[in-house]
């Protein structure tokens, strides 16, 4: 059989392809690798915190105890930002893709996503300059009130840089995530379902319990997952707003800490065997943002078929 | 042919009484009014007003609704009123964080010199005497600025030649196998990572190759990169995924190769979306604080080599500004240089977003069909 011209004469050409679609083949790749390098690189130089005898640790008393304070405050912050935003956001979302007048949801969605666009450092300053001043008599007024609530236990603080206050500032950023996603999975419901409630004589609050939640259902609880996720890496806005201190029930005195502020509060003069300590409360903290993310994700992926919010 | 009987008409449920068009009006202008004179009683305050009278606008329709037009109706207008309200309640601190910022950084970007002049040499006693004489505080953002655009357009330049090229290989090459849904599921998984572990990662990784206490631009330009580059193959690979498939089988059809379809008609067709994205992934990392506060220390003065020295950026020039005040016992100048430089950061990612926009607008493909 004589070669012909077609499948010959254009080495350079299949080469050009090989190599392009190697060169994409390895950016992929290189993905994996750097999330796989980002485990690595922080087991790595975790290990010595996590070996070292316990007096060498802060606090003199080994890792964990070190590290269980930060971890509940963490948790505490997180949850109270999820408290305040998810219903507010599931609100947002609805005002928009339902409520709103149809030319004006578009630039009105805008403006919600112009929350996410503010950098962390200044609603940090927000925070601390202007929110925590005007919120401190509302937490007197807590106190003297609510006092019987261990959540709510006096004195409050008179700076009003309190774990709640961070949990508002928090609140703020993870409402825009919560929202997009949301609004998206809200837009998908389909047409019929609503206009077969709303012929039924649904008003439009029935049609949209009975229409449009139990669609948007899965797509909510991943959206507030995700926002858990950005609540409990968050850095700047505890760092900056928090007066940091031991583990408190309280949430109207200053104290309690959460990993991203203690690592950026301590990280930079840290040395030795400190920056191990807090190179481990990094990974404690990926550990558990990467847990709560592939949560979410795996929840979008098995409703992808008709959410559509991937 | 029978007589009809004057039948007691019953009212039906159609035509039940409903509340007039203009009762939100009345209500609303009620609600005013009261709160007004609630709070005039213990103290006015603008925030308070406008809380009391939501709360009594909605307490006011829910009732006269749930009276006039029943129980279903009250819940609706209940809803109404939540929804909106929500709304309005997610506005506030929109509204509030930038006349803060707008209020508090005037003053510092006004002061001569604040673009222009770095913080070399400005110590706490010239800020005491600029607060005891009321001359003009010194100092400025000039090294933090350019620090930050040299950090970001690195971080840039390693993050979208791989994010791309990601994109391409899921859009083109992937055809759904496992390693792409692989790369897709991490991709997503990498968006939520905290941008201190970002941060952190670089530090290690940097400690470990070059030596303990690596401190430079370009390890926190590395820990940028990691943020940024799921986003850019997120942005890519949508609109990569937009280009019509009759475009790629025209260029087949003409004996393209796979590579120069995808180079000359694939990309250059999708770029203005891809520019958008890219630019957006620039907002959203030029703000971030924490990867940079672990990677790049803090430098008071002008430093042009990315790779070489501790580098300053907008983000960590608040934060120190902020944290730990030039002159402890008179933090006013540094709260001043701390917001001017807050506006600086946000008149720049609000020019990044709008002019995402704007590349999305005027290089989007002619759509003549």
């Amino acid at each position: 059989m004589t070669t012909n011209s077609l499948t010959t004469s254009q080495g350079a050409g299949r080469a050009g392809d090989k190599v392009f679609s190697g060169a994409t083949l390895a950016a992929g790749c290189l993905i994996l690798v750097v999330l796989f390098g980002v485990a690595l690189f922080l087991v790595v130089q975790a290990i010595p915190a996590l070996v070292a005898s316990p007096a060498d640790i802060q606090g003199g008393q080994g890792f964990f105890p070190y590290i269980w304070p930060i971890v509940v405050g963490t948790l505490i912050a997180a949850a109270i930002a999820l408290v305040i935003a998810t219903p507010i956001a599931i609100g947002v979302a609805l005002f928009i893709s339902h409520y709103a007048p149809r030319k004006l949801a578009s630039s009105l969605g805008y403006v919600v996503d112009l929350l996410a666009a503010i950098p962390s450092v200044v609603y940090g300053a927000w925070g601390a300059a202007f929110l925590s001043q005007q919120i401190s008599p509302a937490y007197n007024w807590l106190a003297a009130n609510m006092g019987w609530l261990p959540i709510f236990q006096g004195p409050a603080s008179a700076t009003g840089k309190t774990i709640l206050t961070a949990g508002i500032v928090l609140s703020v950023m993870v409402l825009p995530i919560i929202t997009s996603l949301s609004r998206e999975i809200f837009l998908q419901t389909p047409k019929l379902h609503e206009e077969a409630a709303l012929a039924l004589g649904a008003t439009r609050w029935e049609m949209i319990k009975m229409a449009v939640i139990p669609f948007g259902r899965p797509g909510i609880v991943s959206a507030v997952m995700l926002g858990l996720g950005r609540a409990l890496g968050e850095t700047m806005a505890v760092a900056l707003v928090l007066s940091s201190g031991a583990l408190t029930a309280s949430l109207i005195q200053s104290g309690n800490q959460t990993i991203a502020a203690e690592i950026a509060l301590n990280f930079p003069e840290a040395s030795g065997i400190k920056v191990n300590t807090l190179i481990a409360a990094g990974l404690v903290l990926f550990v558990i943002t990467l847990g709560v993310n592939m949560i979410a994700r795996w929840i979008i992926t098995r409703h992808k078929e008709f959410s559509g919010a991937n | 042919m029978t007589v009809t009987a004057p039948v007691a008409r019953k009212r039906s449920a159609l035509t039940k009484g409903q509340l007039p068009a203009f009762a939100p009006y009345i209500v609303l202008a009620v609600a005013l009014v009261l709160g007004a004179a609630i709070l005039a009683l213990i103290g006015f305050n603008a925030f308070g007003w406008g809380l009391v009278s939501a709360i009594l606008f909605t307490i006011g329709l829910v009732a006269w609704s749930g009276a006039v037009e029943g129980g279903r109706k009250a819940k609706d207008r209940l809803a109404t009123c939540l929804v909106v309200g929500s709304f309005l309640v997610a506005l506030l601190p929109l509204v509030s964080v930038i006349w803060t910022v707008l209020v508090n950084g005037l003053p510092g970007i006004i002061t001569p010199g604040f673009l222009t002049t770095s913080m070399n040499g400005v110590t706490g006693s010239f800020d005491n005497k600029s607060v005891d004489d009321g001359t003009k505080v010194l100092g400025g953002i000039y090294h933090a600025l350019i620090g930050t655009v040299q950090i970001t357009l690195l971080a840039t330049v390693i993050s979208v030649p791989v994010g791309l090229l990601t994109a391409v290989y899921l859009v083109e090459y992937g055809n759904d196998r496992a390693l792409a849904r692989a790369i897709t599921f991490f991709v997503d998984v990498m968006t939520g990572i905290p941008s201190i572990v970002a941060g952190l990662f670089s530090a290690a990784f940097f400690f470990a190759l070059v030596g303990p206490g690596t401190k430079t631009g370009a390890v926190a330009a590395v820990a940028l990169s990691v943020l940024m580059i799921p986003v850019v193959v997120r942005s890519s690979e949508e609109m990569l995924k937009i280009v019509p498939n009759e475009l790629r089988e025209a260029a087949y059809a003409l004996g393209v190769r796979k590579w120069r379809t995808i180079v000359k008609v694939v990309i250059p067709t999708a770029i203005s979306g891809i520019a958008s994205g890219v630019t957006l992934a620039i907002a959203r990392v030029i703000g971030e604080t924490a990867p940079i506060l672990v990677t790049a220390g803090f430098a008071t003065t002008i430093n042009n080599n990315v790779f070489g020295g501790w580098m300053a950026s907008l983000p960590t020039f608040i934060y120190t500004q902020i944290l730990n005040p030039t002159s402890p016992s008179n933090p006013g100048p540094s709260s001043q240089r701390a917001w001017g430089a807050a506006l600086v950061l946000i008149i720049l990612v609000m020019l990044l977003n709008l002019g995402a926009r704007l590349i999305a607008r005027i290089f989007a493909p002619k759509t003549g069909r």
